[in-house]
């Protein structure tokens, strides 16, 4: 029995791929494999997620009491500037792209490698080495700028690691650049025969789109990272209004790359969604161009709309219309992409896989976050609630109830992909379940308190906001659970897990299609030519039967 | 004999030479490979746009606070300065081309001498760069390190803004002063490979990619000439 169960293991364990092809810490620390490139980065975004997740969950604890209980109020600084800084540059930024993108793109276009393997490589190391330093600043006493860092209060009043967190993040910034830039030129240059645009997974639409905030965005934020460096050291006044300078251009030049940033983090994320959406629907995409096009749609109205995080800062009154006009404009293509999901899943043969619950997740918070954001985007509106929970809320829904979500279904999809091996479904969905309640506890509650007025960034509040703060925190400990179980239970099917095969789903695409599980170091046997359209599925059949 | 070994030895040895020296494994072709660069480099390049654009719109937008001042500051530069090293950089991007198009017909002296000329222009650049700095910190015009100017020249100034002024000069020349170092280290390194021959007519697209680079930096001075030393009113 046991030689029964040891046979069919031999020819599948016999077989090279990218996991197998050669081992030691030397064959992944100078890889150039994407793949590989891509495992590194997996593992170094999910510890920082663990950290800023940490964080988040102190808070919350010491939230519990409204005086505060657990830290003083110093420290509550530090906690919430290190939950921002950790989560929006070393985690949420580089989740997609570089781990699932890294992955996928060449895979799904039809590549050996992406253009610059050695620079991908090179941003992994700048990822790491901007992540110790900011790490290391955080540890030797932390930063209470707000992952804003807005003058004069991060140049002229605070003593704190201003500094090295700033310089962990601009280096950090190098290595969004060089993946933004490789991903370009990769989709454009190496596709395979017959991978037209049209024929693109909508995946690599979206990610072409962040690729494009990644290049243009950034270096507007490393000047201003180090205009801050230099005004900090030289102790001259560019932002300083008491030598002559003006901290509110400091607000445009932070938002300028800032609030694209915001589309670096949710586009990859509508890209995997619409891989779910019609793998486990068995459907074509709804409205394909429409939804392609919208990717850059967003991503350029995208570097338009950063005045509505100034309403209140003293901008002019004809700026604020502006900005709030161009605001509601850019919910136009994120509604064509709910709109086209929703579509797709009409009359479709839908299976709720686990990646397909945390997608049909995805629409459902992302539409409640978006639709709060036009309420945000309303200047009357967006007196009374900025500053307060109601903003917390609206972009907790965007990047953990969309992104993170997006980021879990995905990792989910392709994880027999990745490793060849299958989780246990039950716990999946469980863990999906859980995410799902435990994220809407923690963070409607939080709609309510910043419209009853709740300011953010306080480390005590009055007693009437006690036990919507108490629900809050009890959402928190559940979504904590959720988070925890897939990192177990994925672990744990890397050595137990039953082999996945090439298409465990069924799905469409070359990754899938044209290559086993896990893929060889150079992904096809033969290149693939290209004859069909993206999203080939016969209606009808299921992704399981 | 080990007839089997010969024959992996052969294919071994055929498969390299199907392809290209210098083509990566990721590529199908040298076409293919030399496309993705150019396309990488001129990307690249519009990542630098943004990084000075910050600093361009900076600046503007302070000119217009301070009009009097920046006046005033740019008065203190010597436009005799900026006029030599904008010659000295125009020149420099003419050989720049010069070598390029000798890699392009594979003329590897010519090639390899553009490209020393080219480095030898852009040192003299920095020279001079350099030796306006000594001026400017004698002069105490250094903002934050020695800035107390007590001339004639500054009076009915407010100084901060004079010295704002200085700041974005020190700043932006000196992020375009960092941009040459890295070019001529750049320059120096392609002329080491070119001397070796690693430079073909099939295969030149490194030299051309630096000479990307290098038109670049030359035309923010170009921008940065004029906005500094020209612009400034009687």
């Amino acid at each position: 029995m046991s030689t029964a169960a040891i046979a069919p293991e031999l020819p599948r364990e016999s077989r090279m791929h990218y996991l197998n092809a050669n081992f030691g810490i030397k064959s992944w620390l100078f890889t150039t494999d994407h793949k590989r490139i891509a495992l590194l980065y997996l593992g170094s975004i999910t510890l920082m997620f663990f950290i800023g997740g940490f964080g988040a969950l102190l808070m919350r604890i010491h939230l519990l009491a409204p005086e505060g209980w657990l830290m003083s109020p110093e420290t509550y600084n530090k906690m919430f500037t290190m939950h921002g800084v950790v989560m929006v540059w070393f985690f949420l930024i580089p989740s997609i792209p570089t781990t699932l993108g890294n992955f996928l793109v060449p895979m799904m276009i039809g590549a050996r490698d992406l253009a610059f393997p050695k620079l991908n490589l090179l941003s992994w190391y700048l990822f790491i080495a901007g992540a110790v330093v900011a790490l290391a600043a955080l540890i030797a006493g932390g930063v209470d700028t707000g992952w804003t860092f807005y003058t004069p209060l991060s140049t002229l009043y605070l003593t704190t690691h201003v500094l090295s967190t700033a310089t962990g993040i601009f280096i950090a910034g190098f290595s969004s650049i060089l993946t933004g830039l490789n991903f370009i030129v990769t989709i454009h240059k190496m596709r395979a025969p017959g991978m037209t645009w049209y024929r693109l997974p909508l995946f690599i639409w979206s990610l072409y789109a962040t690729s494009i905030i990644f290049v243009l965005a950034t270096p507007v934020l490393a000047i201003t990272l180090l205009l801050i460096g230099v005004e900090r050291i030289l102790h001259v006044g560019i932002f300083d209004p008491a030598l002559g300078g003006d901290p509110i251009l400091f607000q445009h030049l932070f938002w300028f790359y800032s609030h694209p940033a915001v589309y670096i983090m949710i586009l990859p994320g509508m890209g995997v969604v619409s891989e779910l959406v019609t793998c486990f629907s068995r459907k074509r995409s709804f409205g394909y161009t429409l939804i392609a096009y919208a990717s850059l749609a967003i991503a350029m109205l995208g570097f338009l709309v950063w005045g509505h995080h100034m309403f209140v800062s003293g901008q002019s009154a004809y700026d604020a219309l502006i900005f709030s006009l161009l605001s509601f404009a850019i919910a136009v293509p994120s509604a064509v992409k709910v709109f086209n999901w929703t579509a797709t899943l009409y009359k479709g043969s839908i299976s709720y896989q686990a990646p397909m619950l945390y997608a049909l997740g995805f629409i459902g918070l992302f539409t409640m976050g978006g639709l709060t954001g036009l309420f945000l985007a309303s200047l009357a509106v967006d007196v009374h609630v900025h500053d307060t929970y109601f903003v917390i809320a609206h972009f907790h829904y965007i990047m953990v109830g969309g992104a993170v979500m997006a980021y879990l279904g995905g990792i989910h999809f392709w994880w027999p992909k990745i490793t060849g091996r299958m989780y246990p479904d039950v716990w999946a969905r469980l863990a999906a379940l859980i995410v799902f309640a435990g994220f809407n506890l923690t963070f409607f509650p939080q709609f309510v308190l910043g419209y009853l007025g709740m300011p953010r960034r306080y480390a005590m509040y009055p007693p009437e906001f006690h036990w919507l703060n108490v629900l809050s925190t009890a959402g928190a400990s559940i979504l904590a659970v959720g988070y925890v179980a897939p990192l177990v239970y994925l672990i744990w099917s890397i050595r137990y897990g039953p082999p996945a095969g090439a298409n465990p789903w069924k799905a469409s695409g070359l990754e899938w299609e044209e290559s086993p599980s896990p893929p060889p170091t150079e992904n096809f046997e033969t290149i693939p030519i290209v004859s069909k359209e993206a999203y080939h599925y016969a209606e009808g059949i299921r992704a399981h039967p | 004999m080990p007839t089997p070994d010969i024959g992996n030895a052969e294919s071994a040895a055929m498969e390299p030479a199907a392809r290209h020296a210098g083509l990566q494994e990721q590529f199908e072709d040298a076409g293919q490979q030399r496309s993705a660069a150019e396309l990488g480099m001129w990307i690249f390049l519009a990542t630098e746009l943004l990084f000075f654009g910050g600093l361009f719109t900076l600046y503007i937008i302070y000119r217009e606070i301070h009009f009097e001042e920046f006046k005033q500051g740019s008065h203190l530069l010597e436009a005799g300065f900026g006029l030599a090293m904008t010659a000295l950089l125009v020149t420099s991007s003419f050989t720049m081309a010069m070598a390029v198009r000798s890699a392009q017909i594979g003329k590897r002296k010519p090639l390899v001498a553009f490209l020393l000329v080219t480095m030898l222009f852009g040192g003299a650049f920095l020279g001079l760069k350099f030796t306006e700095y000594h001026v400017k910190w004698t002069e105490q015009l250094v903002p934050g390190l020695r800035f107390s100017p007590g001339g004639e020249r500054l009076q009915g100034a407010r100084w901060q803004g004079v010295e704002m002024f200085m700041c974005f000069y020190f700043f932006m020349t000196g992020l375009h002063a960092l941009h040459m170092i890295v070019g001529i280290g750049l320059l120096g390194v392609l002329a080491i490979l070119s001397c070796k021959g690693r430079y073909t007519e099939g295969h030149f697209t490194p030299i051309e990619n630096a000479g990307l680079y290098w038109h670049f930096v030359d035309i923010v001075w170009l921008f940065l000439f004029p906005l500094l030393y020209l612009v400034r009113g009687a």
